[in-house]
């Protein structure tokens, strides 16, 4: 996927007044947000099943490299194999491999962030692959050749209207609205599909070591007809993503569903182990997982090791204001809202990205949301840390920054200039004690007054209290 | 170094792996919190499943099995032709006028009518396991999945569910898909809608006795 965070900032200014977005922005959270909250209450004792969630991704992270030599093992024992790929290019060529050697002409794929990482689709269509995305929502983009704005829902930008123009343009038939209609229409123009692909290509949501199977969590249905019609599935997933065994997972998926959509269990929960077996009267004759590395291995033993024990339910996104304002294309890749602000910067540079770990106010929602405990909040401030030592922000900032340092480590010049500005502050107010325009504060007073200080500073009051 | 050994060898950098703690997990694989259930499991289940969308009938005997699921059908003006896992036997399908085959799925196959391995009554959900007489799209490609339920075959969490599995086949098969309801999608607009590309509609028919076939697959 083509890498825009560079953009961020002109992005969230057009978003921002973009109306449409606007609604359906407000749409998600209303529906995300409120189906999560009633979710949880199912849940008897959260904080302990967050706990326990919490410790299975952290464990599989401490012991990875056994894990994944264990999961593994377990493929090959049923019949499959395993691929090692340090990044996207190598993705690529691992696939175009199988394609090869299997003689495919045709992709059906299911919804996978991961592969959106890679560009697969774009590398085999050039390469006279057909690729068909078979995800409602991943199919609406491809026809509309635009990149994902949400983990879980794609197309959340989209309003019928849009996807019903899209539809007219691309299967000529009449023009409907009705949300069922399109369902029904990109049912019957998919199926044929899913029946002549020669390879179904799936990420996986986990990897179990103890059997070595792929775990799909799936609605719609075509996660599983990739994945048993086509003679050939591939599941391309990250390294992070296995847990020791099944009792793990039973754990993970009452938190993973929950979070993302407010279901207590998806419609479809899939564990594939191996490939079609001798008297099977279905499924494919060959099973391939791809583990991709790109750039997860060196957060590994890092203060941001804790981004790799994310599940990717799209809860930190949900509930961010920033993401609920600017929506997911200004971050720019594949990964939005907070959990993409610390994964982008970190899998294609810092530089490359450097607006996103500044693309939050603090307020912590993410991180009182993560099912697997993940601080946010923290590993973005460390982002900013690791921004300014690399002399990625800008001249002023710096420079603001050291004047700031002098005095708070100078507690007398410290108290003297904070006197002065509060008394200032207070003079140039007006009589309800706001501010209309404050230099250097534009940002602030363009869309909102701000509110002045009392004219007298923390110390000054501290001192007349005690002394009294 | 290929990229094997060179992720691997990333990894180890940062890790200190003890393989007994591992084989430990791996042997004994603890179970996590378990949600509370006071309810007894066939109403848990009923209720569930009923949320998600399914619907539940029985529990029947199981002679009442075919005349029931042949009103569902025709209730719905849905056709009476079938196609049924191969496991599921002693069903007289033809005395209620329905015509079902044993074979695999195919495209043009309106309902499809199979078993369950057990079913999960924490969430409503069946639990098929693909298998020689059990093939894994007799419940996706048709639209209508009419699943025949053992209610002895009711467990209470997906854990049990996973326990079951290794007492009764060691490993798992290719394709362990747990059912919860219709296929769905809310992708336009955040609205549910039923039916994407699986199902339309999930009919549980729970069975009162013991049947062969429609609980365990039979390898053949």
């Amino acid at each position: 996927m083509k890498l825009s965070s560079a953009q961020f900032k002109h992005t969230a200014r057009k978003n921002l007044h973009d109306v449409r977005l606007q609604q359906a922005l407000h749409r998600l959270q209303e529906r995300f947000v409120g189906a999560r909250a009633a979710a949880l209450t199912d849940i008897d004792d959260l904080p302990r099943l967050r706990a326990a969630a919490t410790e299975i991704r952290q464990h599989a992270l401490t012991h990875l490299d056994v894990y994944l030599e264990q999961f593994e093992r377990q493929v090959v024992a049923s019949g499959g194999q395993v691929h090692w790929a340090r990044d996207a290019a190598e993705v690529n060529r691992i696939l175009l491999e199988l394609a090869a050697r299997y003689q495919v002409r045709k992709v059906a794929k299911s919804k996978s962030m991961v592969s959106e990482e890679c560009g697969i689709n774009e590398m085999l269509a050039a390469n006279g692959i057909e690729v068909i995305e078979t995800d409602l929502g991943e199919y609406i983009l491809q026809l509309a050749r635009e990149p994902p704005s949400h983990i879980v829902a794609p197309v959340v930008h989209k309003n019928k209207e849009d996807i019903a123009d899209l539809f007219v343009r691309h299967h000529h038939r009449p023009r409907t609205t009705e949300i069922a209609e399109l369902c029904r229409e990109a049912r019957e123009m998919l199926r044929p599909h899913f029946l002549s692909a020669d390879m179904g290509i799936s990420g996986a949501n986990f990897l179990v070591a103890e059997t070595g199977s792929a775990l799909i969590v799936t609605n719609e249905g075509n996660g599983r007809l990739v994945t048993t019609l086509p003679r050939v599935h591939v599941a391309i997933t990250g390294i992070e993503k296995v847990v020791p065994t099944l009792e793990d997972v039973s754990v993970l998926l009452r938190l993973l569903t929950r979070s993302a959509t407010g279901q207590s269990i998806t419609n479809y929960v899939s564990v594939l182990t191996g490939h079609k077996r001798a008297s099977d009267l279905d499924g494919p004759e060959h099973f391939h997982v791809i583990l991709v590395d790109n750039g997860r291995s060196q957060l590994l033993g890092t203060e941001l090791e804790a981004m790799l024990r994310c599940i990717r339910c799209g809860a930190c996104m949900n509930h961010c204001p920033v993401y609920q304002n600017i929506g997911g294309h200004a971050y720019g890749w594949v990964y939005p809202g907070p959990m993409g602000s610390v994964l982008t910067p970190n899998l294609v540079g810092l530089s490359e990205a450097r607006d996103l770990p500044n693309a939050s106010t603090f307020c912590g929602a993410c991180a009182e949301v993560c099912p697997v405990s993940i601080p946010l909040p923290d590993l973005l401030r460390h982002l900013r840390v690791r921004q300014l030592e690399q002399g990625l922000r800008p001249r002023r900032e710096r420079g603001s920054l050291r004047v700031w340092a002098w005095f708070a480590q100078h507690p007398r010049a410290y108290a003297w200039a904070s006197r002065l500005a509060a008394r200032l502050l207070r003079a140039v107010a007006n009589r309800r004690g706001m501010i209309r325009r404050l230099p250097l504060a534009g940002g602030w007073t363009d869309g909102r007054d701000f509110p002045a200080p009392s004219g007298r500073t923390f110390r000054d009051l501290y001192a007349r209290r005690t002394s009294s | 170094m290929n990229s094997r050994e060179t992720i691997l060898a990333r990894v180890r950098r940062a890790r200190t792996s003890s393989d007994a703690v591992i084989a430990t997990r791996l042997r004994e694989h603890p179970r996590g919190p378990l949600p509370n259930m006071s309810e007894d499991l066939l109403t848990r289940f009923r209720e569930r499943a009923a949320r998600l969308a399914s619907d539940v009938q029985g529990p029947l005997s199981a002679e009442q099995v075919p005349t029931a699921v042949a009103n569902y059908l025709r209730e719905r003006s849905l056709p009476v032709r079938a196609v049924r896992w191969p496991s599921i036997g002693s069903f007289e399908w033809g005395t209620v006028g329905m015509s079902v085959e044993a074979r695999a799925a195919r495209a043009d196959d309106m309902v499809g009518i199979t078993g369950a391995f057990c079913a999960i009554a924490e969430t409503g959900t069946l639990m098929l396991l693909s298998g020689a007489d059990t093939p894994a799209a007799t419940s996706l490609l048709p639209e209508t999945h009419v699943a025949l339920v053992p209610i002895s075959r009711i467990v209470a969490r997906m854990e049990d569910g996973w326990d079951l599995l290794r007492m009764e086949h060691g490993l798992p098969p290719r394709a362990v898909n747990f059912v919860s309801g219709p296929s769905r999608t809310a992708d336009i607009e955040q609205t549910v809608t039923l039916g994407a590309h699986g199902p339309y509609r999930v009919c549980i028919v729970l069975v009162a006795d013991a049947v062969t076939g429609i609980a365990r697959p039979v390898v053949g």
